[in-house]
């Protein structure tokens, strides 16, 4: 017998499967029709209906009704055509009457599927309860016995190392008439970077808009040059403008390499004519959003300006294998590829890996700690961002970064190795926005720098994306606000200018904000790097994981 | 705040100098412990300056252990010091206070300096360890030609405790300090000074950077780098890190504890030196407040402050005997006709040394390198 479904519309989704509901106001509505041109996944379509319309024009109270024709804005009920809740619609609408409201019923996951392909998307965890950064306080507040800073007034020494150190056992000093000098003869002395604590991460061009990348290392260079903060950016995997890889100002970049390898042809071409080391050389291993997944670039996003950067054809998905390829053991992956780079450059740069948070990260990070040549080890915990992956890997996958981070620095504490490796601490920083706080607390843990991304995308570009699944749109090239697309109607709603302030200003709150905490900490000359007892935590379980006061 | 009292001079003195410094100075609660730390000792002892004195507190059953243990290892006792201890109001008395002085064992008495002070050391950790848990054995120091007492108390009541006014004990360098407590239990092995090898400091203030500072000693892989039941233990032990294992001269330990700001350190000759030190002991600054005094084994005194908060401090004298305390009042109570006019008052940048023997004072000035 055939099915009843079409006649009674079981074939349909309900609204309530929606994540996100559209609330329409008719009385405000002028039928401009912004919001339906401007939606990003077309979820919101103008209709005609037929409605029974109750009028009363009178000085007193006399309804009558009639049947009439009316427009109105609808949202569709296809799950390929969701809601994202980014709201564009509302930022267009010149009445406010339209905007969406996130559906806590919704059953998007049992849907989201179609054609037997997991849902993909950008943006980071779906998890929007508190982290465990965000639980984590300062308690150690000098006062009396120990007087406190004064944020505004004394001079703070907010900077970091990048590289490795020397073991204080094997500095090669010299006594001369009780004065000390460096005697280089026969060893090699590590290229260390004085950095700012907080870095930029890896989002490479094409995962980023021009105007958004540009903005970004526009940011960077005015806080260098201007601000005199040494705040450094690394490239992403996917090269970096060549008369960027020319220019002055590369000493402000990290460049990132990764199992795609995209881009290296044009940044191995422009070594001979770079007039600046960079900052770093980073190694990509893995991504604390997305853990054992290779980099993922959109076909729809390589255009002309990316496959030139990167040495590609147009319009092919450009996805990195999970690994790197060609080697196959850790002493073949880290070693050789650290001697590798570091050759390159001649033994001027740092050269450092960059991993996912995974219980497995102290076997490399011990490996690195014998490794005189490995600069740092960067962790990128599950809260990390991606541009593009499966759902499963960002919402499932990886490994916090607080107790991956604390494990690792201890682990190095028993080697007497803590200050030889820094460690870089990435992956939810600034998920709430409490950018200074985050940061200070993985420093407290044991990290010596801490890296953003989600959040600067968010802070400087005013990025939609949020825990509730908010936009995540990042992979299909259409970022309704401009950052993660290569589309030039899309992109020229996002100005550089005003990315690159807004860097500047995040950067300097942030350093108000550090100097705000390690003032009434009492620290001002060095950074607390593992300065554990001034952290606590309301949870004697994570107290106890991560070694430090529980408080209550 | 803790009072820091320090006598080097060409004569040997009474440390009561230092305790009625203490007394001078005294201000609120000065009675969580007095220490003592004597240097260049009189009398019987200085016929017996090469042999290592043990210097500690302990029980009818500790002092078995302990020389059960001593005659396992082959050291030979010598001669045995005892404070005349008189009851004193608010002092609470422990069972046995002692200085011991050894001869080495056989295997030992023709071995390097080095080897003979990391027996030493080893020995001192093994008693502590062995009275630590049920506290019948405080070992405090065991080196040559030096003794360190230490009790809970006021530390004019403690001073006349030990008998100090009434014995004829005399050394030609003393360091005292008045404890106040203040977030740390009462505890002995927390007063101040503390000594290693032939390396002794006390600090007034509080360390904020305690605890990386603690991990970095701790993971170098020498034993004598624990305790730590005072936050200021840590700065002896970075003076005997910097100046015996690295071989650093003492000037850098300045450097060490509040490295110059890159634009400054940059002027110095030894600037690229400096940077090694700010990278690779980069865990070893401090943040203050502290004015720490020390002694190297070759007698040199010296005070040095951190760079931001800035606990005062004095060095004053003259030729053949300085002091070197936390408070002008104390100086002027040990040192009253000295000529006030060359009165130090160090800075962030000073360290101020008195060379052995009192000769001459000299202000190093990190800037001037």
């Amino acid at each position: 017998m055939e099915s009843a479904a079409r006649l009674d519309s079981n074939h349909k989704l309900s609204i309530r499967e929606m994540p996100y509901i559209i609330r329409w106001r008719e009385d405000r509505c002028k039928r401009c029709g912004r919001c339906t041109a401007v939606c990003p996944v077309k979820a919101i379509e103008p209709a005609v209906k037929v409605r029974r319309v109750v009028r009363s024009d009178g000085p007193v109270p006399a309804p009558t009704s009639e049947r009439s024709v009316v427009q109105v804005v609808e949202q569709v009920l296809d799950m390929e055509r969701y809601c994202t809740g980014c709201a564009t619609c509302a930022l267009v609408c010149p009445n406010e009457a339209i905007e969406p409201e996130f559906n806590f019923q919704n059953k998007f996951l049992h849907y989201k599927n179609k054609g037997g392909d997991g849902y993909k998307r950008g943006g980071r965890r779906n998890d929007p309860s508190i982290s465990t950064l965000d639980r984590l306080k300062f308690t150690r507040i000098s006062m009396l016995t120990d007087p406190a800073l004064d944020a505004g007034r004394h001079e703070f020494r907010v900077r970091s190392l990048l590289g490795r150190m020397i073991s204080p056992e094997e500095m090669p000093l010299i006594a001369v008439d009780g004065k000390l000098a460096v005697d280089k003869r026969d060893k090699f002395m590590p290229p260390v970077r004085e950095i700012y604590p907080i870095m930029i991460g890896s989002m490479s061009v094409g995962a980023l808009s021009p105007p958004m990348w540009e903005g970004l290392a526009m940011g960077i260079t005015y806080l260098n040059e201007v601000e005199g903060l040494p705040v450094v950016m690394a490239s992403g995997e996917g090269g970096m403008p060549e008369r960027l890889l020319k220019s002055r100002f590369l000493k402000y970049f990290i460049i990132q390499i990764a199992s795609g390898y995209f881009g290296w042809d044009e940044i191995v071409r422009a070594l001979p004519h770079m007039v600046e080391d960079p900052a770093a050389i980073e190694i990509k291993y893995g991504q604390g959003a997305k853990p054992g997944d290779g980099g993922l670039l959109m076909a729809e996003k390589v255009l002309k300006l990316i496959s030139k950067i990167r040495g590609v054809p147009q319009f092919v998905d450009l996805a990195s294998p999970p690994t790197h390829q060609t080697q196959y053991s850790i002493e073949e992956s880290v070693t050789k590829m650290i001697q590798s780079m570091s050759m390159a450059w001649g033994f001027r740069v740092p050269v450092y890996p960059k991993i996912s948070g995974t219980q497995t990260a102290r076997a490399v990070l011990n490996n690195l700690a014998r490794n005189p040549y490995a600069a740092a080890l960067s962790i990128d915990g599950e809260d990390g961002g991606t541009g593009a992956a499966y759902n499963v890997s960002m919402d499932k996958m990886g490994h916090p970064i607080a107790s991956n981070l604390r494990e690792c620095y201890l682990d190095l504490v028993k080697q007497g190795k803590q200050n030889e490796l820094p460690l870089i601490a990435a992956g939810g920083v600034g998920k709430k926005g409490n950018l200074g706080a985050n940061a200070a607390a993985l420093i407290m843990l044991g990290a010596s720098c801490v890296s953003i991304g989600k959040y600067i995308m968010q802070a400087a570009a005013d990025c939609f994306g949020d825990e509730y699944n908010r936009c995540n749109l990042c992979n299909t090239g259409k970022c309704p606000r401009g950052i993660t697309t290569q589309d030039p109607k899309l992109y020229r709603r996002l100005d550089a200018d005003k990315v690159a302030e807004r860097v500047v200003e995040v950067f300097k709150s942030a350093d108000v904000e550090l100097k705000k905490i390690f003032a009434p900490l009492g620290r001002s000359t060095e950074l607390p790097i593992g300065m554990s007892d001034g952290l606590s935590i309301e949870d004697k379980a994570m107290a106890e994981r991560l070694e430090i006061n529980y408080a209550c | 705040m803790c009072r820091l009292a320090a006598i080097t001079s060409d004569e040997y003195f009474s440390p009561m100098e230092n305790i009625i410094a203490l007394e001078t100075m005294k201000e609120g609660n000065d009675g969580s412990g007095l220490g003592i730390t004597m240097r260049d000792l009189n009398g019987e002892f200085e016929n017996l300056k090469e042999y290592p004195i043990l210097s500690g507190i302990c029980t009818r059953d500790g002092g078995r252990v302990v020389d059960d243990y001593m005659d396992k290892l082959g050291f030979e006792l010598l001669y045995v010091w005892a404070p005349k201890i008189k009851k004193t109001k608010g002092v609470v008395p422990h069972e046995y206070y002692f200085a011991r002085v050894y001869n080495y064992p056989d295997s030992f008495r023709h071995k390097s300096t080095e080897e003979k002070e990391n027996l030493l050391m080893q020995t001192r950790l093994a008693l502590r360890k062995l009275g630590e848990s049920n506290e019948s054995i405080f070992a405090f120091s065991f080196y040559p030609d030096v003794i360190t007492l230490k009790e809970v108390g006021d530390p004019l009541q403690v001073g006349e405790f030990f008998g100090l006014d009434r014995d004829e004990i005399k050394a030609k360098i003393v360091f005292a300090q008045g404890r106040q407590n203040t977030n740390y239990a009462i505890y002995l092995y927390a007063c101040h000074p503390f000594f290693i090898q032939g390396f002794c400091s006390m600090t007034n203030g509080e360390n904020t950077a305690f605890v990386p500072i603690r991990e970095f000693l701790t993971s170098r892989g020498f034993p004598g780098y624990s305790g730590y039941n005072s936050d200021s233990e840590v700065f002896t032990h970075i003076l005997h890190y910097t100046v015996r294992q690295l071989g650093l001269p003492l000037r850098y330990y300045k450097d060490v504890i509040t490295p110059l700001k890159k634009i400054e350190a940059d002027k110095r000759s030894d600037a690229e030196a400096l940077q090694l030190l700010r990278h690779s002991l980069r865990p070893l600054c401090i943040d203050g407040p502290n004015c720490i005094i020390g002694f190297t084994p070759d007698g040199s005194c010296f005070m040095a402050h951190d760079s931001k908060k800035l606990r005062p401090g004095i060095v004053a004298g003259g030729k053949g005997k300085y002091a070197l305390m936390s408070e002008e009042c104390g100086v002027d109570r040990v040192l009253p006709g000295r000529d006030k006019k060359k009165d130090i008052f160090p800075m962030k940048y000073d360290l101020v040394v008195v060379s052995p023997r009192a000769q001459e004072v000299k202000i190093w000035n990190q800037l001037q390198g």
